[in-house]
């Protein structure tokens, strides 16, 4: 589905990360985590085929779907759910050619992600988390065989975020799509999630959740003290240096 | 009042301006169209500085006996490259449209004042001479408006997923930069065959008003894209048809039946976009309410 050999990503003389090597199999779901700036969308962006490496290849699949960061549509955006659907579907061919079972197909992935009522509702005017419900459709709809999912729970509320999570869930193990899912948060995906890819101060670590998940691996990431604790079924990290900005 | 209008002999009007009918129908159309875009991409501001070089471009023509319509087009599609070049971020664009603008009108308002032939042609293409409309002129805005339609046609469906959604379009392959110069090229085109008609000042009632109107009424693309169409049509040949019984100039019929369209629209749809089904799949239903 996806795989990196020894991939590295410079702009300049800042080095983001290199030497990484990933391999995301059928239906996994891995977790992409790491502080800002550490490069976690540049890797979307070179999966997505929109930024080349320094080194190293990415080798992917044929049909990526892709759910971006939240961000609200504006209300007069001249478009139903259905139309934003129906953009990943055929949103990108030249000329104005339908196919035949284009409305079935856009009525099955709204159905999928429990939108069917929203179909004719002016996007615009949608709620946050009905808007990236809409946009999970929009990347399940052509029947991706890898899914990125890029921060797609960034200012969702909680039941918002396990509507999505339990969504993105439910299409790898109906449909076997392999998930990369980017996120600064472990707990909304924590119970899914396959393996680990952890990105800080240009060097990373593969694993587990368990594996990861330690002080030991942290505090060798970040360089600095990190402590990470288990409380309830959540993960509490404590101790990371505050996000040097891009 | 009588005065103002006259349609005693509006028969005989009407076979004598044929001509413009038909420019204002296919301007109409055309306009109609690239409205939706415009308004998608958010660049009115945009349109209003195209204009502004088109009519520099047209005055530039007159002054030194050029074809007006030539010089109307090389500035309206300078113009539109600029901009497409110089802006890809909203900010940087605004700030090189409030760069532009000043200057062409300045531009056009030389070569006028420069300019020792009859006046009318000056005010003309400030504010519209659809009534003047002759053959070869209507020729140059057939095939004009053809290229435009056919552009349009071809790129409709990825402009349209990268106007609305940049991010998600490139990540599936649109090229969305690309796109970008194309539309500014077809937009610079529009603009420049309504400044034939509309006059520079009043380009935004053909190329802004009638999508801007439609997108209050309904969220369908399918619904605005007609809407937009009967909207434009309706204002500029509803403009002709009675600016001929009449000794005032078309544009303000024309921008007029435009704004009340607007307004109208506006009031229809306080509440949202009210009709959501698209006309493809039959009646229309209050989706909102």
């Amino acid at each position: 589905m996806l795989e990196l050999v020894d991939a590295g990503l410079a702009y300049g003389p800042r080095q983001l990360w290199s030497g990484l090597s990933l391999r995301v199999e059928p239906g996994e779901f891995v977790a992409v985590l790491g502080a800002n700036g550490s490069g976690k969308t540049s890797l979307v962006r070179a999966i997505l085929g929109l930024q080349r490496l320094s080194e190293g290849t990415v080798r992917v699949t044929d049909g990526i779907g892709y759910v971006p960061q939240q961000r609200r549509i504006e209300p007069l955006t001249p478009l139903r759910a259905r139309d934003v659907v129906g953009q990943g579907l055929d949103g990108h061919r030249w000329g104005l050619g339908r196919s035949a079972d284009r409305n079935a197909r856009i009525g099955a992935a709204l159905e999928a992600v429990d939108a069917a009522e929203l179909a004719d509702r002016p996007v615009g005017l949608l709620s946050g988390g009905e808007q990236q419900r809409v946009r999970v459709a929009q990347a399940l709809v052509a029947g991706p065989r890898l899914l990125l999912c890029d921060e797609p729970l960034l200012s969702l509320d909680l039941r918002s975020q396990r509507t999505v999570t339990a969504l993105v869930d439910r299409r790898r193990r109906e449909a076997g799509t392999a998930v990369v899912f980017v996120t600064h948060e472990i707990n909304p995906v924590l119970p899914y999630v396959d393996s680990v890819l952890y990105l800080a101060g240009g060097r990373f670590r593969v694993g587990t959740v368990e594996d990861v998940f330690t002080s030991a691996t942290l505090t060798e990431l970040y360089g600095v003290p990190v402590e990470v604790v288990t409380a309830g079924g959540r993960i509490l990290v404590a101790g990371i240096p505050q996000a040097h900005h891009e | 009042m009588s005065e103002i209008f006259n349609f005693a002999d509006y028969g005989q009007l009407l076979a004598l301006v044929h001509n413009s009918i038909a420019a204002g129908a296919v301007l109409g159309l055309v306009g109609g169209l690239i409205s939706v875009f415009v308004m998608m991409r958010d660049m009115p501001f945009a349109v209003h500085s195209i204009s502004e070089l088109s009519f520099a471009g047209a005055s530039g023509a007159l002054l030194f006996g050029a074809n007006v319509v030539l010089g109307s087009l090389t500035g309206s599609i300078l113009a539109a490259l600029v901009i497409g070049l110089l802006g890809t971020r909203a900010r940087d664009r605004n700030s090189a449209i409030g760069v532009l603008m000043p200057f062409g009108l300045g531009l056009g308002v030389l070569f006028l004042a420069l300019y020792k032939g009859r006046s009318a042609n000056k005010f003309g293409l400030l504010t519209g001479q659809i009534v003047a409309v002759d053959t070869p002129q209507l020729s140059w805005l057939l095939v004009t408006s053809a290229i435009v339609l056919v552009g349009l046609v071809v790129v409709w469906r990825p402009l349209a997923f990268a106007s609305t959604d940049p991010e998600q379009a490139a990540a599936r392959g649109v090229p969305v930069a690309a796109l970008s110069t194309v539309f500014m090229v077809l937009l610079g085109l529009t603009v420049a065959m309504s400044v034939q008609i509309v006059g520079a000042l009043l380009v935004l009632s053909v190329v802004c008003t009638p999508a801007a109107a439609a997108m209050r009424v309904t969220a369908s693309p399918v619904l605005v894209t007609l809407l937009s169409v009967v909207f434009a049509v309706g204002s500029v040949v509803g403009g002709i048809l009675l600016a001929l019984g009449s000794t005032i100039p078309i544009s303000p019929y024309v921008t007029t039946i435009s704004f009340l369209i607007y307004v109208a629209c506006r009031i229809i749809g306080r509440k949202g976009p009210l009709l959501t089904k698209s006309a493809a799949q039959g009646t229309l239903v209050n989706g909102t309410g």
